[in-house]
């Protein structure tokens, strides 16, 4: 048959294009994944982008300008920088920041593990104490910080009164948060109070994930209750623990509500700490380039942070 | 030591006694808020403390309506919390079944801008923020706020951790039944989501219940403020009035001990689980 050359040359061309659409579709539903799964994550990364992302390249280019708000925007060069150095008060909101952290981060990791391990036991109640100590952590700051000025007030608190009924003389009395040597104290005892349930949690989870065969074979060696604790729990919860400590330290890092409430930062700058300065300079002195540089010192401190407690945890 | 027949270890009654303590520690302000929340303001410092006034002045929880628009204050609060919780499930639950079960370009780079920002303070940017809001007209408005606290790094990778451990032949047996990819995340994945979601709407309305800086920053209209900068308002006008302080600051903590109480068993294991996996 004559007609069979010209169908073979058909079916060849068949092939050809069916391949063509073949690809042309794969590549189309290839597009097609690719849109629906942007159409998935635009509600949120749109908001995010905008209100996130964008203020924080935002951030670090206005700390190296000059800028109150309303008149032009001057570049600046380094001139912020500078002034952090001659600033008093960033000075010393840097080092009361500081002091904040490193006294409240392993106060409040040991209580929490301490709470954690006593409220890991088969206790009477269990839940009921574990809710208890949790409640703080999500109570309102502002009516728990009023409670803890009322509390510790140096003239009539019922913390002072006790500590003068057991025989503290009046004029030893601790002044709290109208001190200067006490308001750094009485702002982290509230810190610790206000959090160590949240942490407590955490660590209870960790608790959890520990195999208790451990347990029982360090029990099999003769090992007491007190090398149980050092030889198989605290290298269990190591993860746990680097989690917290990360948290802990960032959390104290930008440190401010309960500041703002309890002391105001006061007396002088006593208890100023860097998101003080920071909402000061921007919010009331209208210098947002310099509160900027504020923020830029904040990050930084965040990053080294987190990066030298990543590399310790990759050495263990 | 024996108790009702039964043999107790010292090691026993000590837990007990540190727990009991340290629990008085952190419930006596609470304790002594409400005790306080119905004295005269001249009977709330009296030492020793009147644990139970003799002649409680309930009137306080009266005056605190009139005194200050604390109504107003738990609604302009209440709608605010339950837009964003709301917004904040839907958005990241949405954006987390694509990074965790789709592919597509640039999804590691996408991802990557999440994370890069969990661990960045609010703090560093809210300024250059809040002048964005203030160019946009929002100063001053609930939406600002909205803006603000509904598209998070934190609710998005909790979401996408969770969602990682759901096998991915659910979604690909569902596929073959002819689902597409809304389908599949409305019907199988949101079902299965139950944990990771009431975490994040623990978190998510704790956090917008509670934020301070937040509203301080961007409202300064009375009639728009938050429990929390109306209560902190209230304080420094009548900072003698301790009674009526009290009774207002039991009155801004009900709605957050209500949901805590009624969520608190996946709070815990939210805590938990989020804590592990971060």
């Amino acid at each position: 048959m004559t007609l069979a050359n010209p169908a073979l040359s058909d079916n060849r061309t068949d092939a050809k294009t069916r391949r063509k659409v073949r690809v042309v579709t794969r590549r189309r539903r290839r597009i097609e994944n690719a849109l629906i799964a942007y159409s998935f994550i635009a509600p949120n990364f749109l908001g995010f982008a905008v209100f996130t992302l964008g203020p924080i390249l935002f951030a670090f280019a206005l700390a190296f300008m000059h800028w109150d708000g309303s008149n032009p925007i001057e570049f600046a060069g380094l001139d912020n920088f500078w002034r952090l150095f001659e600033d008093r008060a960033f000075i010393d909101a840097f080092w009361n920041t500081i002091v904040y952290t490193a006294v409240s981060v392993p106060l409040t990791l040991a209580c929490a593990l301490g709470l954690a391990i006593l409220l890991n036991q088969k206790i009477f109640g269990r839940d009921f104490f574990r809710t208890a100590m949790f409640f703080p952590y999500v109570a309102s700051l502002v009516a728990v910080a009023v409670v803890w000025n009322m509390v510790f007030n140096p003239e009539m608190g019922p913390v002072n009164m006790l500590l003068y009924t057991i025989g503290i003389p009046p004029e030893d009395l601790p002044g709290w948060a109208a001190d200067r040597h006490w308001a750094m104290v009485t702002v982290i005892l509230f810190g610790i109070w206000k959090s160590m349930g949240y942490y407590m949690v955490i660590y209870l989870a960790g608790l959890q994930g520990i195999n208790s065969e451990l347990y029982e074979a360090a029990g099999l060696d003769g090992a007491n209750a007190w090398q149980k604790f050092i030889h198989v729990t605290l290298p269990q919860l190591a993860p746990t623990t680097f989690f917290v400590t990360v948290m802990l330290t960032i959390q104290s890092f930008k440190v401010f509500d309960q500041v703002y409430m309890i002391t105001q930062g006061g007396p002088g700058t006593s208890t100023l700490v860097l998101v003080y300065h920071i909402y000061n300079e921007a919010f009331i002195s209208w210098d947002l380039g310099y509160s900027s540089m504020i923020a830029l010192v904040l990050f930084l401190l965040v990053l080294v942070v987190t990066v030298v407690q990543f590399r310790r945890q990759r050495e263990d | 030591m024996r108790i009702a027949g039964k043999k107790i270890k010292p090691a026993t009654i000590a837990v007990y006694l540190t727990v009991i303590v340290v629990t008085v520690i952190m419930l006596l302000p609470f304790a002594w808020m409400l005790s306080a929340s119905l004295k005269l303001d001249r009977d709330v410092f009296a030492f020793p403390i009147e644990w139970i006034p003799a002649q409680p002045r309930w009137q306080n929880y009266v005056d605190i309506w009139t005194k200050i628009p604390l109504a107003l204050f738990i609604y302009n609060t209440s709608k605010l919390t339950i837009i964003v919780t709301l917004l904040q499930l839907l958005t990241s639950s949405f954006a987390a079944y694509a990074f965790a079960k789709l592919h597509f370009p640039y999804k590691n780079t996408l991802f990557l801008g999440y994370i890069a920002t969990i661990a960045m303070p609010w703090q560093v940017y809210m300024v250059p923020q809040f002048l964005l809001m203030r160019e946009f007209g929002l100063n001053n408005t609930h939406l600002a706020l909205i803006c603000l606290q509904a598209f998070t790094a934190f609710g998005v990778f909790l979401m996408r951790q969770f969602y990682m451990s759901i096998p991915t032949e659910l979604c690909e047996a569902a596929r073959i039944d002819g689902m597409n990819e809304y389908q599949i995340w409305a019907k199988i994945m949101l079902p299965l989501s139950k944990p990771a979601l009431s975490t994040l709407t623990i978190f998510t309305f704790v956090t917008t219940w509670n934020d301070f800086l937040g509203p301080m920053i961007y409202l300064t209209k009375t009639e728009l403020k938050t429990i929390q900068i109306g209560l902190r308002m209230f304080i420094s006008q009548y900072s003698a009035e301790y009674g009526l302080i009290m009774a207002a600051s039991v009155v801004a903590l009900i709605p957050v001990l209500v949901v805590f109480l009624a969520l608190q068993r996946f709070f815990v294991e939210g805590v938990a689980s989020s804590g592990l996996k971060g």
